[in-house]
């Protein structure tokens, strides 16, 4: 049970896809511009996330190891597609505001990845735990992000109005940076700020050190 | 006629441009951005990658997926395109493998510069997103070959364009929680805004 629950958890704060690995984050820079969509993407990915990996999981002593890449592929490709019919169905307008995206979920590096490191090495039930627990670990980066956005960017959280915007007569001044899709980056350029400040063993060493200044050190010596 | 090829390409490599306007690759595109001479090969065989696929894929969606486009075949009212996306990727991977194979043996130079690069091009979603994009405005052959080239190329340009900000970054005196993948991003957000100032351009 508890190793369920490890793999579940782990991606979502130790692990997580998104701020640490840097898998998948086309999406998560294009799309979140207001949490509906980002929401109803993040769902689509999670559910193809771990169906693809239950599915690798299930056939993965069959596979022949070679073309074991064309195999993963058609699978997810396949999932992608039953998502891709449904969302077009059931909301039309969401998929096209996605355009493109949804079709992307096949080349989303974190499915990939879980299917090649996870799901060929362990049991269908944990590799379904763990597509899932990677899924939501992605999906927890992309609301904070849309969150944010649109909060602060339009006012709104889900179209409704949350800060009254001056044209409509309320307090807030929009910050119509954060509605141009770029200002993701320095979200997640300042999130991965915080977050190395807290967990200090990622930091990347530099190359090269600035000298201290050597009439400085001259005087110092 | 020629205009209007032109202005495609040129809205292709900068005011469209797929990885700062659209954000596709990334994944790929902060991976391997360390060194100009990396960056110049993988952008070459991006470009080298769309320019094929992208018209591939044009004439399997238009004589086989489009809806009445089996009529050839006696099928006037079949509609295939939900089979699409598997199509494209396959069509996408089939074309690198094969690429890789007639580079190993015909053109041994290109393929010790371009071949590490090969298989990391399937799973680039700029390569799909290319296609895409083909379905999603309905080019014709020809314009699927100039947004091939001019996506291709865009994207070339992009990378090349940060790995020359990195090399000098690396030398920049950067907060430590900041160094490295931080300040990448903050970097190529700011290279976003500057490819926004190309929007509204045309010939």
């Amino acid at each position: 049970m508890s190793k369920i629950k490890e793999v579940l958890l782990n991606p979502i704060f130790n692990d997580n896809p998104i701020a640490l690995q840097i898998l998948g984050i086309c999406s998560a820079l294009a799309i979140t511009g207001s949490l509906y969509p980002t929401l109803i993407m993040c769902v689509a990915l999670t559910v193809v996330v771990s169906f693809s990996s239950l599915l690798v999981s299930l056939i993965r002593n069959h596979i022949p190891n070679n073309i074991r890449i064309i195999v993963q592929m058609t699978i997810i490709a396949t999932l992608v597609m039953l998502v891709d019919e449904l969302l077009q169905a059931f909301d039309y307008e969401t998929s096209r505001t996605l355009s493109v995206f949804v079709g992307l979920i096949i080349t989303n590096c974190i499915v990939m990845g879980r299917a090649e490191a996870f799901a060929m090495q362990n049991g269908p039930w944990l590799s379904f735990v763990d597509g899932l627990g990677n899924g939501l670990g992605y999906s927890i980066i992309l609301i904070l992000l849309a969150f944010i956005k649109e909060l602060l960017g339009a006012g709104t959280l889900f179209g409704f109005e949350i800060l009254p915007l001056v044209q409509n007569g309320g307090w807030y001044v929009g910050n119509n940076f954060l509605l141009l899709a770029p200002s993701s980056f320095f979200l997640i350029g300042l999130m991965i700020w915080g977050l190395r400040s807290w967990k200090t063993e990622q930091v990347e060493v530099p190359k090269y050190r600035v000298a201290k200044n050597s009439l400085e050190s001259e005087e110092g010596a | 006629m020629f205009e209007y090829y032109l202005n495609l390409f040129i809205t292709a490599v900068f005011i469209e441009n797929i990885a700062l306007a659209f954000f596709l690759g990334m994944c790929t595109f902060l991976a391997i951005s360390k060194k100009i001479d990396t960056a110049i090969g993988l952008g070459i065989t991006v470009i080298v990658v769309l320019t094929i696929t992208v018209p591939i894929n044009n004439l399997i969606y238009n004589h086989v997926l489009k809806e009445g486009a089996l009529t050839w075949a006696g099928l006037s009212d079949t509609d295939l395109t939900f089979v699409g996306l598997i199509s494209y990727i396959g069509i996408i991977a089939a074309v690198v493998q094969i690429l890789e194979m007639f580079l190993d043996k015909y053109i041994p130079v290109l393929y010790n510069a371009l071949g590490v690069f090969l298989p990391l091009i399937t799973v680039n979603c700029a390569i799909l997103g290319g296609s895409l994009f083909m379905v999603e405005r309905n080019y014709f052959f020809v314009e699927s070959v100039v947004y091939g080239f001019g996506a291709g190329t865009g994207w070339a340009l992009a990378i090349v364009a940060l790995a020359g900000i990195r090399e000098r970054l690396k030398y920049a005196d950067i907060p430590d929680g900041l160094e490295g993948l931080g300040i990448t991003f903050i970097t190529v957000g700011l290279m976003c805004f500057g490819f926004l100032s190309f929007g509204g351009i045309s010939l």
